[in-house]
């Protein structure tokens, strides 16, 4: 679970890169500590294969980038890894429990929670109370206990501290008792990681956070999501904007057309030839870093 | 006109058996419909269990009354959970569509000449409710009088019971829905996704709250059995259920007091305007007196489906509801 926030800071990140130092620049690499393995994970939409994985690992307490271009198959694998939809083919272990076919719900009580690409905050419930949703093993959820305040009402009150942390953290607080459909665009994403986060997760995987939200607060998420890190927690995160992915991630996975094209550092994935051929259709022979290429033409879409 | 006659029907029938029957299949369909966002088109099904648990069990069975209730209940619990079971995983159309056959199915079946001697047929079941009236403490001459239209001591009886089954019903809905329960309810309305995500069983929530609006419905029927000591199919078709939902979305859905607020009205309006206009073409009013009194009886039901129009324009959250909550739908 995750440790105090204060643990000195960047010393995880020295950690994860040090661990992903030696590990081969090839899809599909073996990691020395994965939380989550990945084998032939196939999923067809008709005659038409969003995600055919061979194999891939994600490397606990890291924060690894997966990226590739508008229908790589990315939110479909993410789908396909929570639960939310059935592969063709395919197993996955979780901190090594087999989790396929496990139904979403248990998949998130295990500790593996994720978001979505068109952002769910619950729109007729203020901040506040989408907060208390997302904490776990909630005694006044059980249909019995709930008419019984005095069963659930302690409980609810350390839920509620912990969600105005949390939503200082995010800089949401002065917001906590508006209409979460009150919200904007990317202060819902904020409360949706944030909602997330309730839930002590010990991997995020995140759906393009980053889509639609201002410069500014661009930078305090990158912030946030590098101190999730700090907490000892795995992130996976889906992102299109190569300067972010460079800033934040310790290690890029890259898909293109369903598969694992190609894993490294986010420096040499983005001089890796494939990726810049499945980025650019092959006609150029620059470096997505060198161009200053930045894949952000792509916004939130709703 | 006798406006005094013409307030005493709306006073009586506000706060009558009707009233309270509608009422609590309201409060279950809120439940359902306003809280968790299940589409249960077939609340007419939930009653006529419950009516027809009691009927049988007393006259078929010759059990008490009470064994009926009980039953009625579990048979309610175990209709929803049937009908749950192929439909609460998939899109909230198929629960309608599921639910509004299931009626039927009710319906004819109860209805049915084949078991003519086990549910009576198209005249139902009458005489069973005596196990009942066995608790009153009122004695047999007491009555009320309101303007013109009196009530014994039956009437009076099941009016007490069944008000005090209403309040009952809304403090615990109050009670589940105030509690983190009811916030998993509110959520699974709102983006059932979203809920799953955070690691909730949205197929048990979603179960959960249609037994239970299922068991109002079914309570409702043992107020309407009681309430006319008889059962009669024709009652439990799907205009009943239409009727329930439109006085839970007059009242103001997801809300506590919506259902009770809702059908105060909806039943002071519906009796109102038919003793209205039949004393207007009594008494000659232009216009109005070109009808006949059974004409009446069915203009009254447009004059409330354009006042129902009317407040969906001006006021789409109901009469409790939350403008501004509302609001948020379309962003
Ligand atoms: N439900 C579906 N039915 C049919 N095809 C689908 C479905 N979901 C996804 N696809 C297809 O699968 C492919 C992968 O889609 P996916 O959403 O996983 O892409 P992505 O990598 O997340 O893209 P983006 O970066 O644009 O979000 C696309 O070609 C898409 O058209
Ligand atoms: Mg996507």
């Amino acid at each position: 679970m995750p440790d105090s926030p204060d643990a000195a800071s960047g010393s995880r990140k020295d950690a994860a890169v040090r661990a992903l130092a030696d590990v081969p620049r090839t899809p599909g690499s073996p990691k020395p500590d994965p939380i989550l393995v990945a084998d032939h994970v196939i999923r067809r939409f008709g005659g038409l294969t969003a995600v055919d994985v061979e194999h891939v690992e994600v490397q606990r307490g890291a924060i690894t980038a997966l990226i590739g271009p508008n229908g790589a198959g990315k939110t479909t694998f993410f789908n396909l890894l929570t639960g939310f939809d059935t592969p063709d083919t395919g197993s996955w272990l979780f901190n090594g429990k087999d989790i396929a076919g496990v139904p979403s719900y248990k998949v998130a009580r295990l500790g593996m929670i994720r978001t979505f690409q068109l952002t769910k905050a619950l729109s007729k419930m203020t901040v506040l109370e989408n907060m208390r949703l997302g904490a776990t093993a909630q005694k006044g959820e059980r249909l019995l206990a709930s008419m019984f305040g005095f069963l659930w009402g302690a409980q609810e009150k350390a839920i509620t501290e912990k969600a105005d942390d949390l939503l200082k953290r995010f800089n949401m607080h002065a917001k906590r008792a508006d209409f979460a459909g009150e919200l904007s665009g990317g202060q819902r994403k904020l409360l949706e990681m944030a909602r997330a986060l309730m839930t002590d997760p010990e991997m995020v995987m995140l759906d393009e956070p980053m889509a639609g939200v201002n410069p500014a607060l661009t930078q305090s998420l990158l912030e946030h999501i590098k101190n999730l890190r700090e907490q000892g927690m795995t992130v996976l995160f889906v992102e299109h904007d190569m300067d972010m992915v460079r800033d934040i991630s310790d290690w890029v996975i890259v898909m293109a057309q369903g598969k694992v094209i190609a894993e490294g550092p986010p420096d040499e994935v983005m001089r890796d030839e494939a990726v810049i051929v499945a980025y650019l259709g092959g006609h150029h022979d620059k470096a997505l870093t060198s161009t200053g290429v930045s894949f952000t033409e792509e916004g939130e879409d709703q | 006109m006798d406006w005094g006659y013409i307030l005493s029907v709306m006073v009586v029938s506000a706060f009558g058996v009707e009233a309270i029957v509608f009422g609590l299949a309201a409060i279950g369909v809120n439940m359902q419909f306003g809280y968790t966002g299940l589409l249960n088109f077939g609340q007419s099904a939930f009653m006529a269990v419950g009516g027809y648990s009691v009927a049988v069990t007393v006259i078929e069975f010759g059990f008490n009354f009470w064994v009926g209730v009980i039953l009625g209940l579990v048979i309610a619990a175990l209709l929803a959970v049937i009908l749950g079971i192929p439909t609460l995983r998939l899109r909230a159309d198929y629960l309608a569509i599921v639910t509004i056959a299931a009626a039927e199915i009710v319906r004819l079946l109860v209805r049915s000449v084949t078991f003519k001697d086990f549910f009576g047929g198209s005249d139902g079941k009458q005489s069973f409710a005596s196990g009942f009236f066995a608790l009153s403490p009122l004695a047999s001459d007491v009555s009320l009088r309101i303007g013109p239209v009196a009530l014994n001591n039956r009437q009076i009886f099941v009016l007490i019971v069944g008000w005090a089954i209403v309040f009952l019903g809304c403090l615990l809905v109050w009670l589940m829905v105030r509690s983190p329960w009811g916030r998993v309810l509110k959520g699974i309305r709102e983006d059932e996704d979203a809920v799953r995500s955070l690691g909730k069983n949205v197929y048990l929530y979603k179960m959960q709250a249609l037994v239970i609006g299922g068991m109002f419905g079914a309570i409702a029927g043992f107020v309407y059995a009681v309430g006319n000591e008889a059962v009669s199919p024709d009652f439990f078709g799907t205009d009943t259920t239409f009727f329930v939902y439109a006085i839970l979305i007059l009242g103001g859905a997801a809300r506590v007091f919506g259902p009770v607020l809702g059908t105060v009205i909806f039943w002071a309006i519906i009796q109102g305007t038919d003793v209205f206009l039949r004393s207007a073409i009594d008494v000659g009013v232009p216009v109005i007196s070109l009808m006949n009194g059974t004409q009446a009886a069915v203009v009254r039901f447009m004059l409330v489906g354009l006042g129902i129009m009317l407040l969906m324009i001006f006021r789409p959250q109901g009469i409790l509801g939350d403008r501004k909550e509302l609001a948020l739908d379309a962003r």
